[in-house]
């Protein structure tokens, strides 16, 4: 049990990351990583959703759509749970930390949409997860998400000082760190047999 | 039949679940907001053109409510919007000058010389990056139109190889002083009929034989204005219209004709 654990948190933060190693999620990553401090944000309120998105779905699924047939409304179902989950975040990060609330701006709504949400999801129903590892794996993949979006934020306020050529100031030298890091993390892949 | 039931029963239910839900979650964590702002947004015109400096309509609002900005700075709604607001916040209103955006050159294509036949991008930032652009005159207008893409009032168009504003539609926005590479564009007092239409800084015969229209310098219009509102700056003639009274001397002497009557309604 401890050691399935392990392979999940192992695997969702840094072998199958889904930012820099699967790709989803993409928006954000690029979108609230200017500062430290909102990327950390951005990362929690996306442990909570992924976290919170991962139990409903699975229960959503195994109790209602399983049992009945319903399948098909799988991605129909689970975006009206993700949405539902995001509009609860944004409620209670309004009410705790303002200053949160509007550093993080469209992003924070625009989690609903954020296909890593839907993608942890998805994968944990297709992968037959048990309840236990589904919610593991959705809050550890937060986690990996957090870990990239920080490391790249981090790397971002570096190049504010930095010397860009001026063809690729702005987003195309961020893009370029992108690509580093996904390839940083290529590294670790075979790390599990 | 009965399927498609089942399956309209789930999702309706779930998501009659989750509403129930959202509604009980949103009075626990209800936040107080200024009713005042979301007065002074529906005052405002709702055009998120950002010519206020903040990113759309609610960031303004916002601002307002908070005391750091003035009750007048939309210029999209104009004095009409800026009364609005000064009576939510019951404050004076400041007065706007109503501004419009003029495109500082007169050089049609029938007029001014080309360096060279342009066939590329149709963008002016695009034509400028090739030797400063086709034209002779290194400074006069390209026509292809960046302001035009970037205006979303619809206030511009090419005319004879020149961008011209249709001042009666402008809400000066300041939208496309921002997309031309020329930076000729100006946001100028609406009741000022006179400017002049030229930005070259190439000495007055550089000017003269690369455009029939532009001001080449001949201070003519200096001497002849009665009010002190025409100065040099640099190679150009410049007008102060905190001066100006339209009394239209200089556009009688100029004999490049870079002074002009501004009429350009609908």
């Amino acid at each position: 049990m401890l050691q399935s654990i392990l392979i999940t948190f192992i695997s969702a933060v840094f072998i199958d990351n889904f930012v820099v190693v699967k790709f989803l999620g993409i928006c954000p990553f690029l979108g609230v990583s200017k500062r430290v401090k909102t990327a950390v944000g951005m990362g929690v309120a996306v442990i909570f959703v992924m976290g919170l998105a991962s139990a409903v779905t699975w229960a959503v699924q195994s109790l209602v759509l399983d049992r009945l047939g319903l399948e098909y409304l799988q991605t129909l179902t689970f975006i009206l749970v993700i949405a539902a989950l995001v509009q609860l975040v944004e409620m209670v990060l309004q009410k705790t930390s303002q200053a949160l609330y509007k550093a993080l701006g469209i992003y924070l709504p625009l989690i609903t949409t954020n296909c890593a949400v839907l993608g942890v999801c998805i994968l944990n129903i297709e992968a037959n997860h048990n309840f236990l590892i589904s919610v593991l794996n959705g809050i550890f993949s937060g986690v990996g998400f957090t870990l990239a979006i920080v490391l790249f934020a981090g790397i971002r306020e570096r190049l504010e000082t930095a010397e860009v050529p001026k063809c690729l100031e702005g987003f195309p030298i961020s893009l370029i760190s992108a690509s580093l890091v996904s390839l940083a993390f290529l590294g670790f892949q075979g790390l599990l047999k | 039949m009965v399927d498609i039931l089942i399956a309209v029963a789930i999702v309706s239910g779930l998501g009659l679940l989750f509403g129930v839900g959202l509604s009980y979650a949103a009075k626990v964590f209800e936040v107080e907001v200024d009713e005042r702002v979301v007065q002074v947004r529906e005052a405002l015109p709702g055009a998120n053109c950002g010519a206020c400096g903040f990113t759309g309509c609610d960031g303004y609002a916002a601002a307002v409510v908070e005391g750091q900005v003035e009750t007048n700075g939309c210029p999209v709604g104009g004095n009409n919007v800026a009364q609005q607001i000064a009576a939510i916040m019951g404050v004076e209103p400041g007065k706007i000058k109503r501004t419009a955006a003029r495109v500082l050159c007169n050089g049609r294509s029938s007029v001014s010389n080309e360096k060279y036949d342009y066939q590329g991008i149709n963008s002016c930032v695009a034509a400028s990056q090739l030797f400063s652009g086709h034209k002779a005159c290194s400074y006069g207008c390209l026509g292809h139109g960046d302001c035009v893409a970037a205006c979303q009032f619809d206030a511009i168009t090419i005319t004879g190889g020149i961008a011209r504003v249709i001042e009666d539609r402008c809400r000066a926005c300041g939208m496309c002083v921002l997309a031309c590479p020329k930076g000729l564009i100006e946001l100028i007092d609406k009741t000022k009929k006179y400017s002049v239409m030229c930005k070259s800084a190439d000495k007055g015969a550089v000017t003269k034989s690369n455009c029939q229209v532009g001001c080449i310098g001949c201070m003519r219009c200096i001497k002849v204005c009665e009010h002190d509102a025409i100065h040099m700056d640099g190679t150009l003639a410049k007008i102060d219209y905190d001066k100006c009274t339209n009394c239209s001397q200089c556009s009688k002497v100029c004999p490049t004709m870079a002074i002009r009557v501004m009429d350009f309604g609908e």
